[in-house]
């Protein structure tokens, strides 16, 4: 325990310093992840002609390397974290655009009708019957944007934006093991710690009738 | 910094052939599990949840843990591309097997077939569109990770794209991140289409 204490009186400082700009830029991006997302997702179940290009669109975009997106963005918007914010903002809408498109899609067309036939108006229909029924799936992209999220910030050190990465490359840069694992461990953490209480969250929202027999 | 065509090609060509090698190592081991785990689901759950642990690592951060084991070179990215490479290869391989009607087995079976004909002729022609959704999960990802293998010393198209962020150097950056992104577009799309045409001849038949 006494090399772990030595540990943390040496670079405990620092890591609380750039987790503030890591968790800045994480939540930051993925709460205007979802405030896109969530009703651009809904909005193409009803306009099935418009979702394949889009959601093709929004894949290939999703498919560039994290490195080559900030390095392409550098030119137009520079560094620091605004532009940094942007790529990881576009990063995140695919996992939440496409669960939510998959999980409204996926609801019973049965369902839908027997709700109509209780006189409920397609706004009820929305946020009592859909939004529930898919939430296990939405959460589940949230989840994976999160995650995802995480990793891409540490590279937004690049190009100045600040957080965990920055002990990560000077500790590369300047051989300095402790540095890098002040930097690669936390990160790994909040990684797993992320991906770990978006899945209690996803259990949360699971409607009682569904949890027997679904899977994911 | 040079950008001269053919050096730019030669990272190209370094870069593809670095993801292609991680790739294919990781999806050999994530295909062998995959099939030791079949019917057993306890296993094939425990394995996917450690496999899901070393994915949720950030890239950057589980290349910094190889580089204190492997050092500098184009090894340590191998074994990184290959251990993200496991997961999205012995999931669906699984769920592929998994998938397979039994009808078609007992028919093989009725034909007279052995269970490693059952297991080469059945089930894994009718698992493979599946199985190779993985594969193209697993390329993409690695030619992603790639362009951060310039970190632990590994050769490819990052070494452009980070003289050119050092440097400032629009065109450097360029001749090294039009590329990369290209590449993992151009795999996608590749083998998007010829999952789509498999799984078509799968269906026909």
């Amino acid at each position: 325990m006494n090399v772990l204490a030595d540990f943390w009186n040496n670079y405990g400082g620092q890591i609380m310093d750039a987790l503030g700009p890591h968790l800045f830029l994480t939540f930051v991006s993925l709460a205007l992840g979802i405030i896109v997302a969530v009703p651009l997702g809904i909005f193409l179940t009803r306009n099935p002609r418009l979702a394949s290009p889009i959601i093709a669109v929004v894949s290939i975009f999703q498919t560039i390397p994290s490195l080559v997106f900030f390095a392409l963005i550098l030119p137009f918007l520079g560094i620091g974290t605004q532009p940094a914010l942007v790529v990881l903002f576009v990063y995140s809408l695919l996992p939440i655009l496409r669960n939510t498109y998959i999980g409204v899609r996926s609801i019973d067309p049965a369902l839908i009708d027997a709700s109509r036939g209780q006189g409920m108006t397609s706004w009820e229909i929305l946020y009592m019957v859909e939004l529930p029924l898919s939430a296990p799936l939405i959460v589940a992209g949230i989840r994976l944007a999160a995650i995802y999220l995480v990793s891409w910030a540490t590279i937004a050190a690049l190009i100045g934006a600040g957080g965990l990465g920055d002990l990560i490359f000077s500790g590369i840069d300047n051989y300095d093991t402790n540095l890098l694992l002040a930097g690669a461990v936390p990160t790994a953490l909040l990684a797993l710690l992320i991906g770990f209480l978006l899945g209690m969250v996803r259990r949360l929202v699971t409607p009682r009738g569904l949890k027997v027999g679904v899977a994911r | 910094m040079n950008t001269s065509l053919p050096y730019v090609s030669m990272l190209t060509f370094q870069h593809l052939y670095l993801s292609v090698v991680g790739t294919l190592i990781g999806a050999a081991i994530g295909f062998a599990l995959a099939v030791w785990a079949r019917r057993r689901p306890r296993l094939a759950n425990a394995l996917i949840g450690i496999a899901e642990v070393i994915q949720t690592i950030p890239g950057i951060a589980l290349l910094a843990f190889l580089l204190l084991a492997f050092g500098l070179g184009n090894g340590t990215l191998v074994v990184g591309l290959a251990l993200y490479a496991i997961l999205p290869v012995m999931q669906n391989t699984y769920e592929g097997l998994e998938g397979v009607d039994p009808v078609y087995m007992g028919i093989g079976k009725g034909m007279g077939m052995t269970r490693g004909q059952i297991f080469r002729q059945v089930e894994l022609p009718l698992a493979f569109p599946v199985i190779l959704t993985g594969l193209r999960v697993a390329l993409v990802t690695s030619i992603g990770v790639a362009t951060i293998g310039v970190f632990v010393g590994a050769d490819g198209l990052g070494l452009l794209i980070y003289r050119g962020l050092q440097l400032i150097d629009t065109q450097v950056i360029l001749a090294g991140a039009i590329p990369a992104g290209l590449l993992a577009i151009l795999i996608e799309v590749i083998l998007t289409l010829l999952e789509r045409r498999l799984s078509r001849a799968a269906s026909a038949r």
